[in-house]
Parts: structure tokens; C-alpha cells; sequence
């Protein structure tokens, strides 16, 4: 018999619904995430994706299920009840797995450094100065050493989205959210993030990418999930998912990216 | 022809400015009550509480649809019906803040809506409080934006604040109708109080631009921005 080395999960899901008034979005999600994977979620627009990770972070509040992260639960049913962690555990909880925003969300009236200290200095109570010294090199890390002291205004797409990551990792994050990072970007924009991502996994971070960047997935990726209708439809590894997709809604999204 | 008095002037002047002075305290006593009622009311509205919301709305609407100078009149008078004895001047404080605080507040509530939801998202998404994100980062950038309007607001209560003198509060109209009746001179007096109203104005609003620039971030001054490009420019050639 083989010993399963499989390290715990640091995200798991399970049977996750959420509804807005009486539209059930999402209709029981199972989703693991093991440290040090990289996950892409793919899908049709309107499936869930977003939804789904801001379930994860608590931006949304799920209507039923199991959220558990890092060993903690966020949410869970006992009985039939449906518990939510207390404010503050969620946002620790948060604080360690911070999300990066089709549309950046930098807050504009901060300078670049001072949009990645706002986390390390307000919520994790670092120093001033030991909290800048951490974010001169996260950007210069993204390239972007020479924007610290410009205003969001002040920068391209992906500049922004490159703030916007490094934000993320000033939090020491054990695991980063994802939604469609390029999707609002020009197109030569694009390869800058997702080499930038590339490089956030090469070292070993633990990503949740909502992308219709098949390719990148594809490269990646360690497991891509399929979502549509508000379900995980098929999960697997990208060369599976794409190669050879089993169920028929798989296969046609796949079919309707290529072309 | 009207000979002018202009020997009412020197006479006359120091009451008058005593009445000046009357206004300035009405109007930046009110306007700092005003402003702290208006963001109150508009953080109450949009605090997501129903049983909050609706009495703040009601409040709003009221005191938006019955005209200043009758809202100074019920103030002035009931508020002794209930046991509540305020001098007229802490009266009128009192109902001009309670007014200019509908009107704010309004402007506070559009403010904040404009700020883009987003940032409040990613605000949480890093682990910060609701209460932090209002502090550190919605509202900064929603007040950099209301006050072009609260300025606007400030200049016109310098100028409402006359409504008060029907309250018998001394201030500078009233103070300019107390000399008109010792020396049946209304064109010279009223002159003078309209001079003084302009002058109060005209530099409140230079205030007012100056904080406007002052809180502008550095790189969306583009008043000076393109000052500086114009200044640089080469003469066009024939
Ligand atoms: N705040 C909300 N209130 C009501 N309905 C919502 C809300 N957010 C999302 N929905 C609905 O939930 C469904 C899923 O939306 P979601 O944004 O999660 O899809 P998505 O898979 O991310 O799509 P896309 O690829 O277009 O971003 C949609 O039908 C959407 O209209
Ligand atoms: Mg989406």
C-alpha cells in the first residue's frame, strides 16, 4: 500500500451555496487547495467565478456550506444551522489571503508605496519604516520601483494591476485571489501580469486565478475547475481539461475558446 | 438730486462691524455644527439600518421643503414651550446648523456614493475594518470632492445668516436697520451693509478656492499643470 504524502489542505470548500434574494448562484461548490497549488477556475460568464472567490474571502457572505482556510473554519453548517466566523476571524482570515481585482481597486488618493503599506501598517500594525523598506522591494520585485511616489492616475493598466499585486504580497499572504487580472487590460499589457503571476508561482505561491487566459492556464496550472451554473463541473489537471474534456459543456466552452 | 450722508460713515461703521463680527461667528459657529450633523446624517443613511434610515430621510426632506426663515421662527419660539431657554443667537446657530445639515448632509451622502465601490472591496480584501476603510480611505477622497460645495454652502449661509435678525439676533442687517431707524438714512446704511456682506463674501470664496487647491493631490492641479506648460510654450511663429 502507498502512503498518501498529500499535504493538508489550505483551502477547502465544501457544498458551498449563495444566493441573492431568490437567484441561487451558486449550487454546492467543493473546492480544495492545497499549499503551493496553483488553481485556475474557468467557466462561461455568468457561472459563478467571481462569486466563488469572494465567497472565499468573505466579500460576500456565502447563504450555506463550509469554508475552511489554514485549518480555520469561515463558515460551516452544525445541524442545520449555518455559523459564520466573528468579524475579526474573518478578517485575519482575509489579511492572509488577499484578492487582486479585474479593475485594480488601487485607492486613489494614496501614492503607489502608500497603497502597499496600507495593509502592513493599518491591519497588521507594522512599522512605518519597516513596512516601506518591504514594499520598496516588493516593487521593485514588479518593476516598479521608480512609481512609488506616483498617484494611480499616474500609471498604465499594468502598472496598476502590478500595484495592485504587490499590495497583495505585502500582506505575507499564504495564498492570493485572483479575478480575471488581465481581463481589463490592453492587450500588450497582458503577458507583463501574467509573467508577474508566473513568477508569484514559481515561488511557490499558493494562487486561485479566475482567467479566460486558456493558454496561461494551460502553462500553469496544477488543476483547473470548471465552472458553470453555479457548480464545479469538471476538475483536473489543464492537460485533461483541455485535452480531453469529459462533459459535454466542457468541452463546448473549450471548443468556443479556441475558435 | 439725493445728497449722499457720507458723515454716516465713520459714525456708523464701528456698530456696524460690531454686527459683521456677529456674522462671522453665526455663520462659522453653524457651519461646524452643520458639517458634523450633515456627515453624521449621511453616515446614518447609508448605514444600511432601516430604523436610521428613513427618520434621517424624513429629517432631510422636511427640513429641506419649509423655508430658513420660518424654520428660525419655530425654533425661536417653541423651543421655551418645551423648557429649552437658548439666547437668540445660540438659537439661530442652532437653526441655521439644523438646515445647512439637510442640505450637507446630501452633499456628504453623494460624495461618498461616488467613490468607487471597489476600493471598499479592496479594502476588506486586505483585512480592514469597515470602520477603517471609512476613515482611511472613503472618506478623504469624499471630502476632497465636497468641498467645492460645502465652500459654496459656507458663502451662501455668510449671506442667509441675515435671516436671523428676524430672531432679533445682532447681527450686521440688523445692526444696519438699528441706524436706519436713529437716522431714517436706508440708502446710505443699507449700502454699507451690502459692501460689507460683498467684501465677507468675496474673500470667503478666495478661502474657499485656496483649500480647494490645497487639497487637490499634486499631479491633478491641472490649473497650475497647464499654467506652467502655457508659460513654456514657444511663441507661435507667423
Ligand atoms: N451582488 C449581486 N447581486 C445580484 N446578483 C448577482 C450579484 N453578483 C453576481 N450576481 C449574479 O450572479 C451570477 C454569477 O455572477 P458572477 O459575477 O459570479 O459570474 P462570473 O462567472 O464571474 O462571470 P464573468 O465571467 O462575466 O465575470 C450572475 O447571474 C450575476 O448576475
Ligand atoms: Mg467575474
Amino acid at each position: 500500500m502507498i502512503l498518501q504524502t498529500q499535504p493538508e489542505p489550505l483551502l477547502q470548500v465544501r457544498a458551498l451555496h449563495k444566493s441573492f434574494g431568490a437567484h441561487d448562484v451558486l449550487k454546492g461548490v467543493d473546492l480544495t487547495v492545497r499549499p503551493g497549488e496553483v488553481s485556475f477556475v474557468i467557466g462561461p460568464s455568468g457561472g459563478g467565478k467571481s462569486t466563488l472567490i469572494r465567497c472565499i474571502n468573505f466579500l460576500e457572505t456565502p447563504s450555506a456550506g463550509e469554508i475552511m482556510f489554514d485549518g480555520r473554519h469561515l463558515c460551516r453548517e452544525e445541524g442545520n444551522v449555518f455559523h459564520v466566523a466573528p468579524e475579526r476571524e474573518l478578517r485575519a482570515a482575509r489579511s492572509e489571503m488577499p484578492m487582486v481585482f479585474q479593475h485594480f481597486n488601487l485607492f486613489s488618493h494614496r501614492t503607489v508605496i502608500e497603497n502597499v503599506i496600507e495593509g502592513p501598517v493599518m491591519v497588521k500594525r507594522r512599522r512605518r519604516d519597516e513596512a516601506i523598506a518591504d514594499a520598496e522591494r516588493l516593487l521593485a520585485e514588479v518593476g516598479l520601483a521608480d512609481k512609488a511616489d506616483r498617484y494611480p492616475d499616474e500609471l498604465s493598466g499594468g502598472q496598476k494591476q502590478r500595484v495592485a499585486i504587490a499590495r497583495a504580497l505585502a500582506m505575507q499572504p499564504k495564498l492570493i485571489l485572483f479575478d480575471e487580472p488581465t481581463s481589463a487590460l490592453d492587450p500588450e499589457l497582458v503577458a507583463g501580469i501574467l509573467d508577474t503571476i508566473r513568477a508569484l508561482a514559481e515561488r511557490g505561491m499558493t494562487l486561485v486565478v479566475v482567467s479566460h487566459e486558456m493558454g496561461f492556464a494551460r502553462r500553469l496550472a496544477d488543476v483547473v475547475h470548471f465552472i458553470a451554473d453555479g457548480a464545479i463541473v469538471e476538475s483536473g489537471p489543464p492537460q485533461r481539461i483541455f485535452d480531453a474534456p469529459e462533459n459535454p459543456r466542457l468541452a463546448a466552452f473549450i471548443r468556443s475558446i479556441l475558435h | 438730486m439725493y445728497e449722499f450722508f457720507f458723515v454716516l460713515i465713520p459714525r456708523y461703521f464701528p456698530f456696524l462691524l460690531e454686527g459683521a463680527i456677529v456674522t462671522l461667528e453665526l455663520s462659522f459657529l453653524s457651519m461646524a455644527l452643520g458639517l458634523v450633523l450633515g456627515l453624521a446624517v449621511a453616515l446614518g443613511r447609508l448605514s444600511g439600518r432601516k430604523w436610521l434610515e428613513w427618520p434621517l430621510a424624513a429629517y432631510v426632506e422636511i427640513w429641506r421643503d419649509v423655508p430658513l426663515i420660518v424654520q428660525l421662527l419655530v425654533i425661536y419660539f417653541t423651543l421655551p414651550s418645551i423648557g429649552l431657554f437658548l439666547p437668540a443667537f445660540w438659537a439661530g446657530v442652532l437653526g441655521l446648523a439644523l438646515n445647512l445639515a439637510a442640505y450637507l448632509s446630501e452633499v456628504f451622502r453623494a460624495a461618498i456614493l461616488s467613490i468607487d465601490p471597489g476600493q471598499r472591496a479592496a479594502g476588506l480584501s486586505i483585512g480592514m475594518s469597515g470602520f477603517m476603510i471609512h476613515r482611511r480611505i472613503i472618506l478623504p477622497q469624499a471630502l476632497r470632492i465636497a468641498v467645492p460645495t460645502i465652500g459654496g454652502y459656507f458663502i451662501a449661509l455668510l449671506k442667509d445668516s441675515s435671516l436671523v435678525s428676524f430672531i432679533s439676533v445682532n447681527e450686521l442687517l440688523r445692526n444696519g436697520t438699528i441706524v436706519i431707524s436713529n437716522t431714517f438714512k436706508s440708502m446710505e446704511v443699507y449700502m454699507m451693509v451690502a459692501i460689507i456682506y460683498f467684501v465677507m463674501s468675496f474673500v470667503a470664496a478666495r478661502l474657499v478656492q485656496h483649500v480647494e487647491q490645497r487639497l487637490t493631490p499634486r499631479h491633478l492641479r491641472r490649473g497650475r499643470r497647464s499654467q506652467r506648460a502655457l508659460a513654456s510654450q514657444p511663441a507661435v511663429m507667423p
